[in-house]
């Protein structure tokens, strides 16, 4: 775990999207997207349903392809890189339906996210303290798990390593309140390490307590950024960016 | 925002149907066995037909579970996985052929030496084929069902034409080794000593592939692989290269399977892989495709299935593992073991 809590520095940014293009089959989701996420801090991607953000982060990892445009992750330019290479330059992906292993115990989960070797137990020990029900189960299947506590996992297996930059998708999708407030803590814990998070979030309440700066998304491109603070004091420009304020939540 | 309360979980109580249902393929193939005995009311002949069936199965598993593997993990329909199973015979048995001074010999472990050469020469020839068979003809379709089959397919014929240029078009007759001919007398039953040997070899191939599949990391990926392949590549694992393993490993196990079904049968054909693949394919669409442990039932099922049906009904063998199969799928139509496809 890191100890240093580094300030967002715009003039560096971990990531760098610039004009991305991405199509699914007939369907041109993405067009001409530009997205900054600063070194450290929660950088928050927001927008109604189907406006591209889930694409977006998908672009990123590598499981669909931009095909015009260029994504560069640490100075680097991942746009062409298969997913796995992406991946191990420190990218933690966290995608919207979890992607847990059903099959494999909560314990074979977090050993097959420990990619570099085995568990740091530092570091599972503040995973279990942010989600206690990981360790109740550890030894059993995560399909028996309930959906919160899929989440929990999903999250914990993208944090059982230190990694550059965090993908997280809707993390607080379909979730009980108590679950909610769980969630927002442990990414709360991550910021404050001087973490780098992408955030894609519709609750409002979490997306103002965690986001440092705000992006809005609006059929396939970038149409708002700036901060967060911003933002969620605004609602006309909520209003008038997504079609509703985000109060209304 | 309150903090998530206090995780207390507790089972309720299940009924026996809801306590039994999670164990109930396992529990066929005993169920099979008593059924068996029920209906044949000969202790001796029910004993020979199930170690018989039991060694079938072992067989037909270790043919089976390579292929049930590479479909789980890549989705790849491999109808050429019979090509396998014949190149392995026919690798193994000209070694064994040649080994004569060794397969003569009255020496149980002499014997058994040279049966481990040819099993050795067959799953590096099988092994290396497969490489080269991903490469050349499954690596070019991936994604497209159709072209899978018939390209496999085609890789099959052209296989089993290169065995005939090979080694000639007539079928080749052997001898098993001194050792593992005849039979012992056990509670009256005469069982054949080959069998015993199959049923072992089944045995061992079943327990280390359990192993890797469950205590190593290589078997945590196949197994993530086969359930969310994408998910595996974003933790940052090459699947593909996993994959490549996987099919390499299954065309030796299915070369392995070739030599121990040719020892069994002591005669080989090129269309012996071709003939297999159909109670292959039974075997790993009961089971589950993408399960090994229901891959390894029902290959017991088919061979249980196959020999009592045989003895009691000689005309409905014909029909015995399709009766199986559709009756299997009525009962769980996904298979016994149906393994949670992600996608």
């Amino acid at each position: 775990m890191s100890d240093t809590i580094l300030t967002p520095n715009p003039s560096d940014p971990i990531l760098r999207i610039e004009g991305v293009y991405t199509n699914i089959a007939q369907y041109h989701i993405l067009q001409g997207v530009d997205l900054v996420v600063p070194r450290g801090g929660v950088t928050m991607l927001l927008g109604r349903n189907g406006v591209g953000k889930t694409t977006t982060l998908r672009s990123i990892i590598g499981h669909w392809r931009a095909h015009q445009g260029q994504i560069l992750f640490d100075g680097e330019d991942i746009t062409q890189l298969p997913t796995p290479a992406i991946a191990r330059l420190g990218i933690g992906f966290v995608p919207e339906d979890m992607g847990i292993f059903a099959d494999l115990t909560v314990e074979e989960n977090m050993v097959l996210a420990a990619v570099s070797g085995p568990i740091n137990s530092a570091r599972l020990d503040w995973i279990f303290t942010a989600f206690p029900p990981l360790k109740t189960f550890w030894k059993s299947e995560a399909g028996t798990l309930s959906g919160g506590q899929k989440q929990m996992l999903s999250i914990a297996r993208a944090m059982i390593e230190e990694r550059k930059l965090y993908l997280i998708d809707e993390p607080t999708k379909g979730l009980a309140p108590a679950i909610i407030s769980t969630m927002a803590k442990a990414l709360k814990d991550l910021k404050d390490q001087g973490s780098s998070v992408l955030l894609v979030e519709q609750n409002f309440a979490v997306a103002r307590a965690l986001g440092d700066s705000a992006n809005v998304m609006d059929d396939g491109q970038m149409i708002w950024s700036g901060a967060m603070a911003e933002l969620g004091g605004d609602a006309a420009l909520q209003e008038r960016l997504m079609g509703l304020s985000m109060e209304a939540h | 925002m309150s903090a998530a309360p206090e995780h207390a979980p507790t089972m309720a109580r299940l009924n026996w149907r809801d306590r039994i249902a999670p164990h109930m393929p396992v529990l066929l193939v005993p169920l099979l066995a008593v059924a068996g005995f029920l209906a044949i009311m000969n202790p001796a002949s029910w004993l020979t037909l199930t170690v018989s069936g039991l060694a079938m199965g072992m067989m037909i598993f270790i043919m089976a579970s390579g292929l049930t593997l590479v479909f789980g993990l890549m989705d790849v329909i491999n109808f050429g996985h019979g090509a396998f199973v014949s190149v392995g015979a026919f690798a193994g048995i000209s070694v064994l052929m040649t080994l004569g001074h060794m397969t003569a010999a009255p020496s149980l472990l002499i014997n058994l030496g040279a049966v481990l050469l040819a099993v050795i020469a067959a799953m590096l020839a099988t092994g290396a084929m497969g490489w080269a068979f991903e490469k050349v003809i499954v690596a070019p379709v991936y994604g497209h069902h159709l072209k899978q089959i018939l390209v496999t397919m085609g890789g099959l014929i052209v296989v089993e034409q290169l065995i005939i240029v090979a080694w000639g078009p007539e079928e080749i007759y052997f001898n098993r080794p001194e050792a593992l001919k005849g039979a012992i007398t056990f509670a009256g039953a005469a069982i054949e000593k080959y069998r015993l040997v199959a049923v072992a070899v089944g045995l061992v191939v079943f327990a280390a592939m359990r192993w890797v599949l469950r205590r190593t990391k290589i078997g945590l990926i196949v197994r993530a692989g086969v359930e969310n392949g994408e998910m595996v590549e974003a933790l940052g694992y090459r699947l593909k290269l996993v994959f490549v393993g996987v099919f390499i490993a299954g065309s030796a196990l299915a070369g392995l399977g070739g030599v121990m079904w040719a020892l069994y049968q002591e005669v080989i054909t090129a269309h012996m892989g071709n003939h297999a693949m159909i109670l292959i394919f039974i075997v790993v669409i009961i089971g589950g495709l993408g399960s090994v442990e229901g891959c390894f039932i029902g290959a017991l099922l088919v061979g249980l299935m196959q020999n009592y049906i045989a003895f009691l009904e000689p005309k409905a063998a014909l029909i015995s593992n399709i009766a199986l199969m559709v009756t299997i799928l009525m009962w769980r139509p996904m298979g016994m073991i149906p393994v949670v496809k992600a996608k």
